[in-house]
This record gives structure tokens, C-alpha cells and sequence, in this order.
């Protein structure tokens, strides 16, 4: 938050800013609760799944954010973000008439499902988003860094919520990298706010996986 | 069912994304000219080869890191192997991939030492703000 402030105008990146700020009262709610009532508790799970829900809304909220900067030059920004918003509704309601229709109805079952649900429509929503910076010839280097990370950071939760949605005893797996998911993004913004003005640009074929 | 699908694909999505990444943060040091000093000391002018790699991160774990290269130099270290690893596994039915991946850790190894550039020059900064003081 404090690199984006002294690096770029507030309201450019609000969504940005948004989100860190809501990830550090999370962190500072977590700790809280950890304190409180241990890791094992029933209090401290709950706490964490459903923050870590409400994180993933402000990522949405991020990921507008950025659409609105792509897309600011071609006047659709508006129309995009009533998409997203209906986007996000339906995935709430679908993960939840699927937990609905199952036997068990466990609510910590429905929040690994929404949050998996979640990441993985986030993760669509921000290969969309590179699809149009590569289609748009973006060459904004800190944008192009701001989305990448961002789909990194979706792809790793969205993978590590599906393994453990299909194999709930690979502990090993998911207590690790969903940590080092969260450290990498704020180091990768920080990175770009710190290391790029907002003019710096690169040559957007330089990008594509496929050497054009 | 539906986790696995959303598995494979987060996956495939990771690798596209962490590939172009590494090439934006590449891309973006590509324009730089080395400075002469270090253009001496490493041997490479204007475009290095894959195999300088390993050399010239030597060289960065012997300078002072800066924090802020830290996790951009631990990336595309990552890309490197994999791009090794990728061109071996896969160069000998695809050359096309292996002269591609070859040219992407040339690139790497020209990263690095724009890296080590930009190390040397802000210990040689702190070094005289030292001196002074």
C-alpha cells in the first residue's frame, strides 16, 4: 500500500490499495482469533475460511480495478464490472446448490467449494483480462506485472483448493503453498510499483509464450 | 471431477502465466546496456549465451544482494531450469522448441547480468556514501 501511494495516484490503483488494506485487518483478525482460541479451533477455521472468502471478493474488486485501466480508453468499463458482479453472484449460488444437494451439508465442506469455485472464476477472469492486454498491445509494464502476478496467485489457490477438494488427507500439500501464494503477490506489486513508473513500456511481443 | 478438471487447468494457467512473467521481467531489462566494467569482468557485450548463466549468478552470490532483485533473479532461475529441462525432455522431437528454449535462457543469462550490474553499482553507491560520511 505505502509503495502504490508513493509511486502511483491513490485513486488509480484503489482496488489495489483496497484489497492490502483488507488483507492486513484479515492478518490482524487471524492473529486475534489464533490468540484467542489456538489453531485447531473451531473459531480460528471458521475465521479463516470465511476472511479468506472475503479476500477473494476484494481480489474481484482488484481484478475490476485493472479491467477498468485496460479497458478505460474503449468506454466499457461499466458494463464489465456489472459482469463481474453477476459472475460473482452465480459462482456463490452455484457452490452452494452443490454443497446443498450433497449428504453431508458440512459448512466447512460449502467454503472449501466456494473458495475453490471462487479462485478458479477469478483465475478465468484474469486469462480474459491477459487475453485483451495482449489482444489491446498493452505495454504498460506495470499493469502487464500487476495481472500476471494476479493470475499466478489465482492459479496456485485455485490448484491447491481443487487438490485438496478431491484429496483432503494431502496436508503436506495445501499447508504450504496457499502461505507462499499470499507472500508472492505483494511481493510482485511491490516489485512492480518500486521498480516501474507508470510510462515504462515493453513491447507487447515479447510477452506471448509463442515467439511471434 | 470438477476438481480435477479445475486442477489441470490452474495448472496449465500457472505455467502460461509464470512463463510470461519471467518474459515481461526479462523484456524489461533487455534494453539495458551493461556497463563497461562489468561487460570485462562477465564477458558478455551485447547478448549473452545460455551457458553464461551459472557463471554470472556466481558472481551475483558473491555481491551484496539488494532485496528488491532478490525475487525477480529467484524467478527467472526457476524459468531458466525449467526451460532447461524443458528443452531436454522435449528437444529432440521438437528442435524448433529447443533453438526457442536456448534463445529464452540466453535471454536469462543477459537478466543476470543486468542484475549483477545494478548490484555492483548501488554497492559501489553505498561504498562512497560510506566514504564520505
Amino acid at each position: 500500500m505505502v509503495c502504490s501511494l508513493v509511486r502511483a495516484p491513490l485513486r488509480r490503483y484503489f482496488t489495489l490499495n483496497l484489497y492490502m488494506f483488507m488483507s492486513v485487518l484479515v492478518s490482524a483478525g487471524r492473529f486475534v482469533e489464533f490468540s484467542r482460541h489456538g489453531l485447531t479451533s473451531s473459531e480460528y477455521v471458521y475465521f479463516y475460511y470465511y476472511s479468506d472468502a472475503i479476500l477473494t471478493i476484494c481480489l474481484y474488486f482488484a481484478l475490476m480495478g485493472l479491467y477498468a485501466i485496460v479497458f478505460e480508453e474503449l468506454g466499457v468499463a461499466m458494463r464489465l464490472r456489472v459482469f463481474m458482479m453477476l459472475l460473482l453472484i452465480g459462482t456463490t449460488l452455484f457452490s452452494y446448490s452443490v454443497v446443498h444437494q450433497s449428504e453431508s451439508r458440512m459448512l466447512t465442506r460449502y467454503i472449501i467449494e466456494i473458495s475453490q469455485n471462487l479462485y478458479f472464476v477469478g483465475l478465468i477472469l484474469t486469462y480474459v483480462l491477459w487475453a485483451a492486454l495482449l489482444k489491446l498491445r498493452e505495454s504498460r509494464v506495470r499493469v502487464i506485472q500487476i495481472v500476471l502476478s494476479l493470475g499466478m496467485y489465482f492459479s496456485i489457490h485455485a490448484a491447491t483448493y481443487a487438490l485438496r477438494n478431491a484429496y483432503p488427507d494431502l496436508r503436506f500439500v495445501w499447508a504450504f503453498l496457499p502461505p507462499a501464494a499470499g507472500m508472492f503477490l505483494p511481493v510482485a506489486w511491490i516489485y512492480a510499483f518500486m521498480k516501474f513508473d507508470d510510462e515504462a513500456r515493453l513491447a507487447p511481443a515479447r510477452l506471448a509464450a509463442v515467439p511471434r | 471431477m470438477m476438481a480435477a478438471l479445475i486442477f489441470i487447468l490452474s495448472v496449465a494457467a500457472l505455467m502460461q502465466f509464470f512463463v510470461s512473467y519471467c518474459r515481461s521481467l526479462i523484456a524489461a531489462s533487455a534494453r539495458k546496456a551493461l556497463s563497461s566494467d562489468v561487460q570485462d569482468v562477465i564477458g558478455i557485450r551485447r547478448s549473452a549465451n545460455a551457458e553464461d548463466f551459472d557463471r554470472v549468478m556466481q558472481y551475483l552470490h558473491l555481491c551484496p544482494d539488494r532485496r528488491e532483485d532478490r525475487n525477480s533473479i529467484k524467478a527467472i532461475g526457476a524459468y531458466y531450469r525449467l526451460l532447461g529441462a524443458a528443452g531436454a525432455i522435449m528437444g529432440k522431437l521438437l528442435p524448433s522448441l529447443r533453438v526457442w528454449t536456448e534463445s529464452e535462457r540466453s535471454q536469462c543469462a543477459y537478466f543476470a547480468a543486468v542484475a549483477l550490474d545494478r548490484r555492483i553499482a548501488h554497492n559501489r553507491d553505498m561504498f562512497a556514501e560510506q566514504m564520505s560520511a
